[in-house]
């Protein structure tokens, strides 16, 4: 096996040495009837160049070279080259989390910066090393207002990311945390009149996500009026990271979870990514993960350590803030030099022109087909309502080798034929006027079949 | 310094400041396609949710990026250089190709939601790696949606949660060794259960007779380590899984340790109920600094039902999809299907082996385990004299005497040039040195490691401040913690 580094002598000498007679010596405290005694049924071992065989043929079975129109959680953005070629450098990748600080300083002082710029971008004090993913953040600064406020409920925007809240949902159930939705208004915005309705003295907080799941920017402001008047926390969401760069931060919120494979991660079929929580210095000692902070040696130098350690599992065992461990932290440094590349002005321009893009392909899709939630704000994605049902026009649209929108009948069936378009920069102008030639088609041809259908259903009358 | 390092020597490495010290405006490292759309005026567009400024954000060129990352890396300890035996933790070698298969443009680009048409290749590299799972630990059923050991635990004690509930009752509380790493009780709070404390008997096992005991019908489950973080396989492991099951709950094994295990024993076989594996243990995906992990949660039959939304099937036509439609689901630990980039590497490691290599592999990490147990038991107190697995715990007892603990020694270590073993956990083990070689390690590498701990013992007879005040050769010394615990800096902010 090429990744062993033991002759058959060396096996040989060491088991002498230890004083086996030989290998299954040392299996021994497995009782018999246990052991296995015969090879595993997986497949036989395989040469590298067979490994790469296998996993391109994998790799062209998937759709590869396809144009998207896919976001809503997982977004296609470009990755400089350099990202790559830092986080293969095998004293990051192959590098445990940061415990020994002596010798752990490059990756230290990196989660240091990565802190920095996330509470730069979300306007908030004090950020986290990296969570899960944007879902188990969510949940997370969810369970960490109510640790703060004592009180056992949740009121819950519908237009938060659904799988997020199935996450929420499926924690929450066992932690006795009492959660109610809001629904959203004609303009696809949390609708404040229902939030008022349902905020009470046992509201821990109000989650929303912003821009929201169909890509409408929320009225942070108001939201986060309604809630500190029962003195219930704002917990806010942000699935698209790369929104930063245009889109105020919303910094009336209590705790921001927000979700970081825009920045450089791939999308990877769902992951991995990076979830981060940012918050307010005052509530530093109840949020969960890890945290560096900065210090210095026995000769006054700067160095870097992981501090607050206190509110951890391997410290506080059933009483730690959460049961988190491992995190993400190859991913956060994927989004750590993705938010240096960009910084101050390019993360910016990088913004407007995922706004830019949206706003032609609403143009020109709007031309045939309804684009949902007019009136307020949006950022690089929108609903569109459709004549004919949305996976029959994806189906047209994938043989010219684009994907469509995403859907919505399943999360939202009162939306009728429904689907999500995003428009980030990598979306050329000639894939969207495709799409929105078979749009234009599709409800050209459903107008002209009701017309026919009209027209037949006249005739019988006509007829003397 | 007292005795010579083979291992290591020092060299000269670069100084570097933030990031943001090196900014200043008019440096990119940035460069965007000309607009084929008409621009548009973000003022016009989004009114007062327009943002006006990125604050402090950096702006600097990409030779400094490039530069500012790579003397980063210059100053951390690493699998590519050398033996980093943190016990439990399972640092083995991380093939490259692993790295290479993960980024194909057709798995690397995929998106979640692309139609199940054409994401046949992701779908096929999970059921692929679920087969081989399920092979591996003796299950009947599989999960791969959590993103890390921890969430792992969580995912499976909800299982026996929605189990028990099916039965009639959650029941109360979850046993838990004393010997168990801090995440087995941390998740069981976050399940909703009280956690019961079970001590560990004179060999360092779980104590049947208090087992059987403490075992009452408000008992859902027991989570074991095994072999447990002694690097001790429960020998009466058969026993245990029977007085669980005899009064209805059920057996949990977190699989951090299934290193000592694969191709050998199959918890399956031996009476496991639900467990989790670590890829990023077991399986040889990067640890990447701490992250990201992948915590697969495998499942007898009975638990099935349980299992999180979605759920891979294959469909009548051949092709695979996910199932949504799972009435008696715990529902979902995390959006889309898990860390799936992990999925890819650890299929990789599994085809590079094949069962004769994981077969190799495992032994080779009993091996090593052994091979140092039997060189340092002189030097170093070994607390529990019951055969080691795949890694041995020591004790800081002998040095003690001259006031040297055990991160004392981890931290002389560092000086020569290897990465310290876990400290002072297990925690039934005051002062625990607990060292996991892995299968990675070669005779010289090993023999080098045995030189230094022995150089070590005999420096804290001799001179035991050295080893109090180590490291010396690092490019900082002993930081203070303390200090960043009462003040805490948290981010870097301008001067003025």
């Amino acid at each position: 096996m090429r990744y062993l580094p033991k002759s058959p002598s060396d096996r040989e000498a060491m088991l002498q040495a230890i004083g086996a007679r030989s290998i299954d010596d040392l299996f021994a405290p497995i009782p018999a009837e246990y052991r296995l005694n015969r090879d595993l049924k997986i497949p036989r071992q395989m040469a590298e160049s067979e490994i790469l065989e296998w996993f391109r043929d994998r790799s062209r079975e998937n759709g590869d070279g396809y144009a998207s129109f896919l976001g809503a959680g997982a977004y296609s953005h470009y990755r400089p080259v350099i990202i790559d070629a830092l986080i293969s450098r095998g004293e990051f990748l192959t590098a445990y989390t940061p415990y020994q600080a002596e010798i752990s300083q490059g990756t230290l002082q990196s989660i240091f910066e990565f802190q920095t710029m996330v509470c730069e971008l979300t306007g908030m004090e004090v950020a986290n090393a990296s969570m899960y993913d944007g879902s188990t953040a969510t949940t997370e600064a969810v369970m960490m207002a109510r640790r703060i406020t004592g009180r056992n409920g949740v009121v819950i925007a519908r237009s938060v990311h659904p799988e997020y809240r199935e996450v929420l949902e499926t924690y929450g159930h066992h932690q006795d945390l009492q959660a109610a939705t809001v629904p959203f208004t004609h303009g696809g915005r949390l609708d404040p009149k229902e939030l008022e309705k349902a905020v009470s003295s046992q509201t821990a907080c109000v989650l929303i996500q912003s821009p929201n799941f169909f890509g409408t920017i929320e009225d942070v402001a108001a939201i986060a009026e309604i809630a500190h008047k029962h003195g219930a926390m704002l917990a806010v969401a942000i699935a698209e990271a790369v929104s930063l760069g245009v889109v105020e931060p919303p910094r009336q919120a209590d705790i921001i979870a927000l979700e970081m494979q825009s920045f450089g991660v791939p999308l990877g079929y769902g992951g991995p990514y990076c979830g981060v929580i940012a918050t307010r210095e005052q509530y530093v000692r109840q949020m969960p993960g890890r945290l560096v902070g900065q210090t210095t040696d026995r000769n006054g130098k700067r160095g870097f350590v992981l501090t607050l350690a206190t509110r951890e599992q391997h410290i506080r065992r059933e009483k730690a803030t959460s049961n988190i461990c491992t995190n993400q932290a190859l991913v956060a440094l994927m989004a750590n030099i993705f938010m240096t590349i960009y910084g101050k002005v390019g993360l910016r321009e990088l913004a407007k022109q995922n706004l830019a893009k949206t706003a032609y392909a609403v143009q020109q899709f709007g031309k045939s087909a309804n684009v949902l939630f007019a009136g307020a704000p949006r950022f690089n994605e929108f609903v569109l309502q459709t004549s004919e049902e949305p996976r029959a026009i994806n189906g047209r649209i994938l043989g010219h080798k684009i994907v469509g929108g995403l859907p919505l009948e399943k999360f939202y069936p009162e939306l009728g034929n429904a689907s999500l378009w995003c428009c980030t920069e990598m979306v050329t102008r000639s894939a969207i006027d495709t799409a929105a030639g078979v749009i234009g088609e599709s409800e050209r041809s459903i107008k002209a079949g009701q017309q026919e259908e009209f027209a037949q259903d006249e005739m019988p009358e006509m007829a003397p | 310094m007292s005795h010579i390092t083979r291992k290591a020597t020092r060299h000269v490495n670069q100084n570097e400041g933030l990031i943001f010290e090196k900014s200043s405006p008019g440096k990119a490292a940035w460069k965007l396609p000309p607009l084929d759309v008409p621009e548009v005026n973000p003022t016009e567009l989004l009114g007062p949710a327009e943002r006006k400024t990125l604050g402090t954000m950096p702006e600097v060129s990409e030779i400094e990026i490039i530069r500012h990352f790579t003397r980063l890396s210059t100053w951390n300890y690493a699998i590519d250089l050398g033996m980093y035996p943190l016990g439990s933790c399972t640092m083995k070698y991380n093939p490259r190709v692993n790295e290479v298969v993960s980024r194909l443009d057709g798995l690397a680009n995929a998106h979640p939601y692309q139609p199940e048409k054409i994401s046949q290749g992701a779908l096929r590299v999970i059921k692929m790696l679920s087969d081989c799972l399920i092979e591996i630990t003796g299950m009947d059923s599989i999960t791969l949606q959590p993103a890390a050991g921890a969430h792992g635990e969580l995912t499976g004690l909800l299982l026996v949660r929605a189990y028990q509930q099916s039965h009639g009752n959650p029941r109360k509380k979850i046993l838990i060794p004393d010997s168990a790493h801090g995440t087995n009780p941390a998740t069981a709070a976050t399940a909703g259960y009280a956690v019961e404390n079970l001590k560990s008997n004179a060999q360092g096992m779980v104590d049947v007779a208090a087992l059987e005991a403490q075992m009452d019908p408000d008992v859902a489950a027991l989570m074991l380590t095994n072999p447990n973080t002694l690097g001790i396989f429960e020998q009466e492991i058969h026993k245990i899984a029977d007085i669980l099951h005899s009064k209805g709950g059920l057996l949990y094994m977190d699989g951090a340790n299934m290193n000592a295990l694969v191709g050998k024993v199959r918890p399956g076989d031996f009476g496991v109920d639900v467990m989790h594996l670590n890829l990023h243990k077991t399986f040889s995906t990067p640890h990447g600094g701490g992250g990201p992990g992948s915590g697969p949660v495998a499942v007898k039959q009975m638990l099935e039902p349980f299992l999180p939304t979605p759920v891979l099937i294959t469909k009548p036509d051949g092709t695979l999809g996910f199932e949504y439609q799972r009435p008696q689901s715990v529902g979902r630990v995390r959006a889309f299907y898990g860390n799936f980039g992990m999925f890819v590497r650890a299929l990789a490691y599994i085809l590079a082996n094949g069962p004769d290599g994981l077969r190799q592999t495992t032994e080779d990490a009993v091996l090593n385990a052994n091979y140092l147990r039997k060189h340092l038991a002189r030097a170093y107190d070994l607390p529990y004299s019951t055969p080691t697995m795949h890694e041995v715990v020591f004790s800081d007892k002998l040095q003690a005497r001259q006031g040297v603990r055990t991160m004392d020694l981890a931290k002389r270590l560092i000086d020569y040039g290897f990465h310290p073993y876990t400290t002072a956990f297990p925690l039934i083990v005051p002062g625990a040195l607990m060292i996991e070689p892995t299968e990675s390690e070669s005779k010289e590498e090993l023999d080098l490691f045995v030189e230094a701990m022995k150089a070590i013992a005999e420096e804290v007879e001799e001179d035991p401040q050295l080893v109090l005040t180590a490291p010396h050769a690092t490019r900082v010394s002993r930081l203070d913690e303390t200090a960043a615990a009462r003040r805490p800096v948290l981010r870097w902010k301008p001067e003025n």
